[in-house]
């Protein structure tokens, strides 16, 4: 019955959707971190700009965005990231650094939700003391609206793992990639697509219970 | 400038500080302009030929983003038409009394929100060609379509799930009270009043929908927005740039337009006194936050009301800031 799964590198490809989803995760956790700094911070500019760039990227599909990483970025412009000729190499970084600016929106809007559920005395307490705004975000806010957001970032999360086969979009190798080869070779189409959907569910299913576990444990009390 | 409680009134020393922040982020800003603009400017994608058909000429508008842009929404109406009533049957039906009819609903919608929408798509699109005989050009428009309305379906269920668990549970014991039985408490009394409560949430998914729709484009050959950028710039001379430009300001004038409509309604809604003052936020997360408990507590409040460390000092109490609208894709 799975005979035809011979020559088809199933767990290559789903190792291609994790390494895309722990890299731009990682990468949007920074960069998110940073917007959402931007975005409550004294200095205007900054601001707006935040604001700006949420308002803007999350209302662009994240299809047009990653297409235009290769139409656009790379073929047009010739920026490889590094990547030398290796096509492979170049489409998967373009993928990486689109997904990791698309997140970085929503990881921003989670984390700015989560700095609301802070009480406003633990702020006046930390001004009190004399500390600066960073130092009020570094010691205070930010330790504490992160552990109020593990759930809503892991829903972020299980959206980066689900929008990663949009990279198949630029030819990255990635699961949805050899679904969509697999489903043309050969004649099995609800056991293809069964073994895919299985794949995913193996992704976000134990992830989303995982991060529901640990946002209780770390959940601050109030 | 708005006052935060995040950092103090600013004496002559932060002001200074922060002219300071300001030219440095300027600066910083300005190298990556010049660098977009130095190699934009190097492979002549900034060469008024490649922008001018746009603004002095209707043709690619008449020819490629208008019905580009046509089958976008298209596609995104047809799927919010099947996926709204499917979406409201799943989510009573995960509220049913009935075991048999709450498990499997339960099981559907989890299911279908954990996979791809991408992987909906090439798999409806598959079928269809394999299954039916539906012509080979609306084929992709059917399995948009279906894709869009496997996964909202069943996010829309927990949005409707959730807006149900958000009205007070006297609603439900009154209804009990003057004799209705669980069909009619469901139909006159939780369901036209959660239905305020769940608009916010679910003008954003239409949000969700219409981006997604770029898929169909990018993968199935379905001729929407996005795709209209090979043709174009195959036709305008390699214009790659200014058509993406283009049409990611199309994408964010509707989509804009959506997400402003939904904060609006979901203020206007939270300060509303006819209403509950229940709203099913759209911030993320939070129609399904809720599904990871087995029962939420029906009076639980989905976005915080508590005080808020961004609100502007002077903005009254009652006045939640604005909870952030995204809903994730």
């Amino acid at each position: 019955m799975f005979d035809f799964l011979e020559g088809y590198d199933l767990l290559g490809a789903f190792w291609v959707t994790v390494k895309l989803t722990v890299y731009s995760a990682l990468g949007s956790l920074l960069w998110g971190t940073l917007l959402a700094g931007m975005r409550v911070g004294p200095v205007p500019l900054m601001r707006g700009f935040g604001t700006a760039y949420v308002n803007i990227v999350r209302n662009i599909p994240l299809t047009v965005i990653i297409v235009f990483s290769s139409l656009g970025l790379f073929q047009t412009l010739q920026v490889t990231l590094g990547g030398g000729d290796d096509f492979e190499v170049i489409n998967f970084r373009l993928a990486v650094l689109s997904l990791a600016l698309y997140t970085a929106a929503f990881v921003c809007e989670a984390l700015r939700s989560g700095i609301n559920t802070v009480p406003t005395g633990q702020a006046e307490a930390a001004r009190a003391l004399g500390l600066s705004f960073t130092q009020v975000l570094r010691l205070v806010i930010l330790p504490q609206a992160f552990r109020s957001v593990v759930n809503p970032l892991a829903n972020v999360l299980i959206a980066l793992t689900k929008n990663t086969t949009v990279a198949a979009a630029i030819g990255v190798a990635e699961a949805a990639f050899l679904m969509k080869d697999m489903i043309e070779a050969e004649a099995q189409l609800i056991l293809i697509s069964a073994i895919f959907a299985f794949g995913f569910i193996c992704l976000t299913l134990p992830t989303g219970l995982l991060l529901g576990w640990v946002s209780k444990k770390v959940a601050v009390k109030r | 400038m708005t006052a935060s409680v995040l950092f103090d009134a600013q004496g002559p020393r932060a002001k200074r500080r922060n002219v300071l922040y300001t030219v440095v982020f300027l600066a910083a800003l300005a190298a990556v302009v010049w660098w977009l603009y130095v190699s934009l400017d190097e492979k002549h994608q900034l060469d008024w030929v490649k922008w001018e058909p746009f603004f002095t000429s209707f043709q690619p508008w008449e020819t490629y983003l208008w019905p580009g842009l046509l089958n976008t929404l298209k596609a995104a109406f047809f799927a919010l038409l099947i996926a709204l009533p499917l979406g409201a049957l799943f989510g009573i039906g995960r509220l049913s009394d009935h075991r048999a009819v709450r498990v499997p609903s339960g099981i559907l919608v989890e299911f279908f929100r954990a996979i791809p929408v991408l992987i909906l798509m090439i798999t409806a699109n598959a079928a269809y060609s394999e299954f039916t005989d539906i012509a080979s050009d609306v084929r992709p428009l059917y399995a948009v379509v279906t894709g869009l309305v496997l996964y909202n379906a069943s996010v829309l269920a927990e949005i409707v799930r959730a807006g149900i668990l958000s009205l007070p549970q006297g609603q439900t014991d009154a209804a009990k009270a003057i004799g209705m039985r669980k069909g009619q408490t469901m139909r006159y009394v939780l369901l036209p009043q959660s239905v305020t409560a769940m608009l916010p949430a679910i003008v954003s998914q239409i949000v969700v929908i219409l981006k997604d729709t770029a898929l169909g484009g990018a993968i199935l050959t379905f001729p929407e927005l996005l795709a209209s950028v090979r043709p174009m710039s195959a036709n305008y001379g390699a214009n790659t740039i200014a058509c993406f430009t283009i049409i990611a300001l199309v994408y964010i004038a509707v989509n804009f337009a959506l997400t402003s409509f939904a904060s609006w309604l979901e203020a206007r809604l939270r300060r509303g006194k006819k209403s509950t003052g229940a709203v099913v936020g759209t911030a993320p997360g939070a129609a399904s936050k809720s599904s990871r408990l087995p029962r939420p507590s029906p009076r639980a409040r989905p976005t915080p009301d508590g005080p808020s460390m961004i609100r502007p000092r002077g903005a009254p109490a009652h006045l939640p800031c604005p909870p952030p609208r995204v809903s994730v894709t």
